[in-house]
């Protein structure tokens, strides 16, 4: 990290003011073994975020369940940022994320927390690269409420259930949603299977909301040839059913 | 262990106040009435005509006798169980031969038919006390196992942990609160801990409520909000232990903690008529997951209600769009008109 010699910086993110009261506090027990300052603290996830993109810190420190945005949701943006920061999380008590942080090394804190515990994690979280972002959504079990996209240096967050399709383009998949498009850098593939509830696939390139479905109709594609299209709420543009998919035009009639 | 049981179980004559005892009173005596009748039939229309014959012996002395222990269930509840047991007996057999001289003699009945029908009664009626005595015998390892399985889903670790952590945030900065938190900590979990098979009054638990309440208040601040209809409650009911409780805690886990706005639990208990209600309110969103912790304690609650109410008490949930409802309803029973008090 950029400050390995220098004064760790020191983020803390925790829903229950009391709980970041005690994390100062313990951070200042720290302190007089271990140079440090507290940069920033956030109450959620989409918070600490937006803090976090604009104050360089090496070391967060992450309650997981919070509103807005969990801590393991949360994690898995932090990683788009130019230097993201070595995550510790912190727990009260959720056996199922204890137990996949053992199996795959990543570190935590079970509060309440003790200093010399608090310690040995920041000094350990210097070398540490961080989690992978795939493992970060098996352990949440749940889809991301939210897609980080990079623009310009930042990060932006487009809510998930705004977004009508999206569709992948060579190395990157457009996000769009009724007000623009966005592009990130994920594979479809791994979209589908963690959002496969709210999305269906239409087109081998092609994930179109469910709730954006407006109908279908025919039309005639560039060969002169017959097929479906789906129309869509907030858009005017009309997405081709490829044939594989046709069946969801039976299924979405029967529906509505 | 069986011995234990029956220590920790004293055998009891069966509550005949109560809803559930009458109406499996009434199935068993009448599958008996139905069993005799195809039994005493040659063809299956004449065992109409013997069901009608028997029946009009059977249930005037069925329904009087019912009534009869229903107003003496009170009293016969302190006796010993045997002393219980022979006083049933004697009561319905007194019964039995009241009604012959009142109106079987009339009907045409003579004493050979007198000492039939009281071997008949006096059998009947031990059938359906030993089916009561099993039934006690078989439930009583599940109220034990209930009790555990409820003692296991009440300590949830989540609010101790996030409690204990609070606490010690307050330490350096506001000692005299921290004690506090520290005190009403420890009774909360002397109530917890403690053997809570008896019931106990209303006014107790919703005591408990709010110093459970008070302390989610120290960590989650303005967020939780918190409203109390309890003008109309009736303080001396007697509920299962812990029957409320449990549900504020969902209600703060599932309702207050997913928000970041601050979010209202409101608690309304009243009675009506012969009924306690509790009504309990709070927000939910239905992406914050609704999931199995939930379930486990109301139906940790709702077996309880059923071992001490049987179908007298019912527990029922609404989900609307932006609220998650429970209600409750029990029977109102006070130390003064329960017998075992």
């Amino acid at each position: 990290m950029a400050a390995a010699d220098d004064v760790l910086r020191v983020a803390i993110v925790d829903d229950e003011a009391p709980a970041r009261n005690r994390m100062r506090d313990l951070l200042g027990d720290c302190a007089e073994r271990l140079p440090l300052a507290i940069v920033g603290e956030a109450a959620n996830g989409v918070a600490a975020l937006e803090l976090l993109a604009r104050v360089a810190t090496d070391v967060a420190l992450l309650d997981i369940r919070m509103p807005e945005m969990d801590g393991l949701e949360l994690a898995q943006h932090l990683r788009k940022l130019p230097q993201p920061p070595a995550v510790i999380f912190t727990t009260a008590y959720d056996a199922h994320a204890i137990r996949a942080f053992e199996l795959h090394a990543i570190d935590y804190l079970l509060k309440p927390i003790r200093a010399e515990r608090l310690h040995d994690a920041l000094i350990r979280a210097r070398g540490t690269r961080p989690a992978h972002a795939d493992v970060l959504r098996d352990i949440r079990q749940a889809p991301r409420s939210r897609l980080s996209v990079q623009e310009r240096g930042r990060i932006r967050l487009v809510p998930v259930d705004e977004i009508i399709y999206l569709k992948a383009e060579l190395k990157y998949v457009t996000v769009r949603t009724a007000a623009r498009e966005y592009l990130i850098e994920e594979s479809l593939v791994r979209l589908e299977q963690e959002m496969g509830e709210r999305f269906v696939r239409i087109h081998r390139n092609c994930l179109v909301a469910r709730a954006a479905i407006r109908g279908f109709e025919r039309a005639a594609d560039q060969n002169g040839e017959a097929r479906w299209v789906v129309l869509l709420n907030g858009v005017d543009e009309k997405l081709p059913v490829s044939r594989r998919q046709q069946a969801i035009v039976r299924e979405f009639a029967h529906r509505g | 262990m069986a011995s234990i049981n029956q220590n920790v179980y004293p055998r009891a004559a069966p509550d005949f106040r109560n809803l559930g005892v009458v109406l499996r009173t009434l199935v068993l005596v009448n599958l008996l009435v139905i069993i005799a009748a195809l039994i005493r039939a040659q063809t299956l229309g004449g065992a109409w005509n013997e069901l009608l014959q028997i029946s009009a012996l059977v249930q005037p002395l069925l329904i009087i006798s019912l009534l009869a222990l229903m107003l003496l269930s009170g009293w016969l509840q302190r006796l010993a169980y045997r002393t219980a047991i022979l006083f049933v007996l004697t009561l319905v057999l007194a019964l039995a031969v009241a009604l012959y001289f009142a109106v079987g003699r009339a009907l045409g009945l003579d004493a050979a038919a007198l000492q039939r029908g009281c071997l008949l009664t006096l059998l009947a009626t031990l059938i359906v006390l030993g089916y009561f005595d099993l039934r006690a015998r078989a439930l009583s390892p599940a109220l034990t196992e209930a009790r555990l399985q409820a003692l296991q889903a009440r300590i949830r670790p989540h609010f101790l942990f996030n409690s204990l952590n609070a606490v010690l945030s307050l330490i350096r900065e506001n000692p005299r609160r921290a004690e506090n938190a520290l005190e009403d900590m420890a009774e909360l979990f002397r109530v917890l801990m403690a053997d809570n098979r008896e019931l106990s009054p209303l006014s107790r638990e919703v005591a408990l409520c709010r110093q459970y309440l008070d302390l989610e208040a120290l960590r989650l601040g303005e967020r939780l909000q918190v409203e109390w209809h309890v003008d109309n409650m009736p303080g001396d009911a007697l509920v299962p232990p812990l029957v409320l409780q449990p549900l504020l805690e969902n209600a703060v886990y599932h309702g207050i903690e997913p928000r970041a706005a601050p979010g209202l639990i409101s608690i309304n208990i009243f009675q009506r008529r012969n009924q306690v209600h509790a009504v309990l309110r709070n927000p939910y969103q239905e992406n914050g997951s609704h999931h199995a912790g939930n379930r486990m304690a109301l139906n940790n609650i709702r077996e309880r209600l059923q071992l001490h109410f049987d179908v007298e008490a019912t527990l029922a949930t609404r989900v609307t769009a932006d609220s998650y409802q429970v209600h409750i309803v029990m029977p109102y029973r006070t130390q003064r008109s329960d017998g075992r008090g």
